[in-house]
């Protein structure tokens, strides 16, 4: 037939398009795990870098840690909060469609106008100075909308009869909630917040007008210390040195253990969902 | 009144609380943005923002014009937005219509994935090996000029293009692909003359939310584009976009002083401009939802 040849051929283009971008996605990955591997090693891991661009990333390490501990504690509750609310109290109203419209509005508001928030907010007019503290409050606000939409889509996901059922024994509404539905919303909760907080520790641009300090080889000892953080050191790596080439090992290195953690996070959030799903079948 | 009913009154203002944290962080975000740029207003005028120069740093003359930088976002926004539309759509039509069921399993959490890579990542990437490519490809003093940003701001967007137009792709109700087959058109025609129109304000939706990214992304393309704040409209010059000037320059320059207010006014241009493109977006996605 005339026209199958003509559509397969075009089914094949389409493939080809498909398949290119996960080629060039592929090639990407690859490339930063072929030339980053063998610098990973312990001392690279564990010593600090030298003014020169060498060394190792112990306190990008560090800083990332804290600042990702920080986000958590402060977006993680809020954000559940939230959605709790929104799912399970909230009715049709001015209120609720504004709560709506802010959460989309704080999604798409860019990195780098959160970097000048944070600034303006926490480090000139709360006082926090760039630190981990006011580093860790912007990148909270950044990640709540994502924390909030994914935790009501799975609180929404809990069959309307446990509800029912619960009320209809007599539980109040929080109890309900409490015993019958966070249950089996929270792992789906926790692993699209995984997702959100996976963003957050590869954000760079909030970072650099909150956070970061360039050439920094001491630990923060405090919150309100500035520190170091992985992907502002591999900004820096990247473009602050003259001698590129003797400096490429530390860039590619650095991006190695960036997107192990960021890709580790997102494939660990993937297969929990699916493993709760098998688990909750409604 | 019972220990329950006060308990149940304090955790529904407890959560309603939170649930207004939103609306609080918004408004603080406006205010704030506001407050550190306000005094620019009195001394030296807003006029000088229309200034065609931007050159605050410069010994003789300081000149706060953001034209250039405002034609450089969007020389890499447009350029990377073409680049990003027939991937994205492709991709979108692919994974919805002609992809087996275990294939589409994994090709859409893979490109979804791309959506993970930290922007400074591929920020690096661009600068290792697209741009010595695009050096030696045009014949070019640097490599790091707009369309070097572009290519890789393009593959940014494609994951939010493909997953939303995909999802609008498939929302198409079946009976309208039955009805064009019955009527003898092939698979392709049924694609392009009868799917992807019907889920068009859906794809429309995707691109603007993907160029919405893009405009807002800055380490890329401070890596990337070459940083110099001049009014081109050459994919193969260096340009500087609004929030590379951002990231660059408020490392160095004294808190609350003129310059500092003038990256401040940036920025709200740059809050304004995504958060007309996405509400125009929701709207857009909203009424398709409704068909």
């Amino acid at each position: 037939m005339r026209t199958s040849i003509s559509e397969s051929a075009a089914t094949w283009g389409l493939r080809l398009v498909t398949y290119s971008i996960v080629a060039v996605v592929g090639y990407i990955i690859l490339d930063i795990v072929w030339k980053g591997a063998p610098v990973l090693s312990w001392s690279f891991l564990s010593t600090a870098p030298t003014a020169n661009g060498q060394g190792g990333i112990w306190p990008a390490i560090v800083g990332t840690f804290w600042l990702i501990t920080g986000t958590i504690l402060v977006a993680l509750p809020l954000g559940m909060a939230s959605a709790v609310y929104l799912s399970e109290y909230s009715k049709q109203g001015r209120f609720t469609a504004m709560i709506r419209l802010a959460i989309v509005t704080l999604a798409g508001v860019p990195s780098i106008v959160f970097g000048l928030f944070g600034l303006g907010l926490f480090v000139l007019f709360f006082g926090f100075g760039t630190s981990i503290l006011a580093g860790s409050l912007t990148l909270a606000c950044m990640v709540l909308p994502t924390i909030i939409v994914s935790s009501e889509e799975s609180l929404r996901a809990v069959p309307q009869a446990l509800r029912e059922a619960s009320l209809a024994l007599g539980a109040t509404k929080w109890e309900t909630i409490r015993k019958n539905v966070l249950p089996y919303a929270i792992p789906g909760m926790l692993t699209g917040s995984i997702l959100g907080i996976g963003r957050a520790a590869g954000e760079t641009a909030p970072i650099l007008l909150t956070v970061a300090a360039f050439y920094l080889p001491n630990l923060p000892r405090s919150v309100f210390d500035q520190a170091l953080a992985l992907p502002f050191h591999l900004y820096a790596l990247a473009t602050q040195f003259p001698n590129p080439d003797l400096v490429r090992p530390t860039q590619y290195g650095t991006a190695l253990v960036l997107l192990l953690l960021v890709l580790g996070l997102n494939i660990g959030a993937i297969i929990l969902r699916s493993h709760f799903r098998k688990r909750y079948r409604w | 009144m019972s220990f329950r009913n006060t308990q149940e009154l304090a955790v529904r203002y407890t959560l309603r609380i939170a649930a207004s944290a939103s609306i609080l962080i918004v408004f603080l975000i406006f205010l704030f943005l506001f407050k550190e740029a306000l005094p620019f207003v009195r001394e030296p005028g807003l006029s000088h923002l229309l200034n065609g120069r931007w050159n605050p740093t410069s010994l003789k003359e300081v000149s706060y014009g953001i034209f250039p930088l405002v034609t450089g976002s969007l020389l890499v926004t447009t350029l990377a937005t073409l680049l990003s539309i027939p991937f994205g759509v492709c991709g979108a039509v692919y994974i919805a219509e002609l992809a087996g069921p275990r294939e589409r399993e994994v090709l859409k959490p893979f490109v979804e994935l791309v959506a993970a890579i930290p922007s400074v990542v591929l920020g690096f990437f661009g600068l290792i090996v697209v741009a010595p490519a695009l050096r030696r490809l045009f014949d070019l003093p640097s490599g790091l000029t707009a369309l070097t940003g572009a290519l890789v701001l393009a593959l940014m967007a494609v994951p939010t293009i493909v997953t939303i137009s995909e999802d609008a792709i498939r929302s198409v109700p079946m009976s309208y692909k039955e009805a064009s087959m019955a009527m003898g058109a092939n698979r392709m025609q049924t694609i392009w003359r009868v799917t992807v129109p019907a889920a068009m304000s859906g794809i429309i939706a995707s691109v603007m939310l993907g160029m919405g990214r893009v405009i807002g992304e800055t380490m890329a393309v401070i890596m990337l584009t070459g940083n110099a704040a001049m009014t081109t409209l050459s994919p193969l010059a260096p340009v500087r976009t609004m929030t590379a000037t951002i990231a660059a320059e408020m490392g160095e320059i004294v808190f609350g002083s003129e310059h500092y207010q003038a990256l401040f006014w940036v920025g709200i241009l740059l809050l304004l401009s995504t958060f007309l493109l996405n509400i125009v977006a929701m709207r857009v996605l909203k009424s398709y939802q409704r068909l």
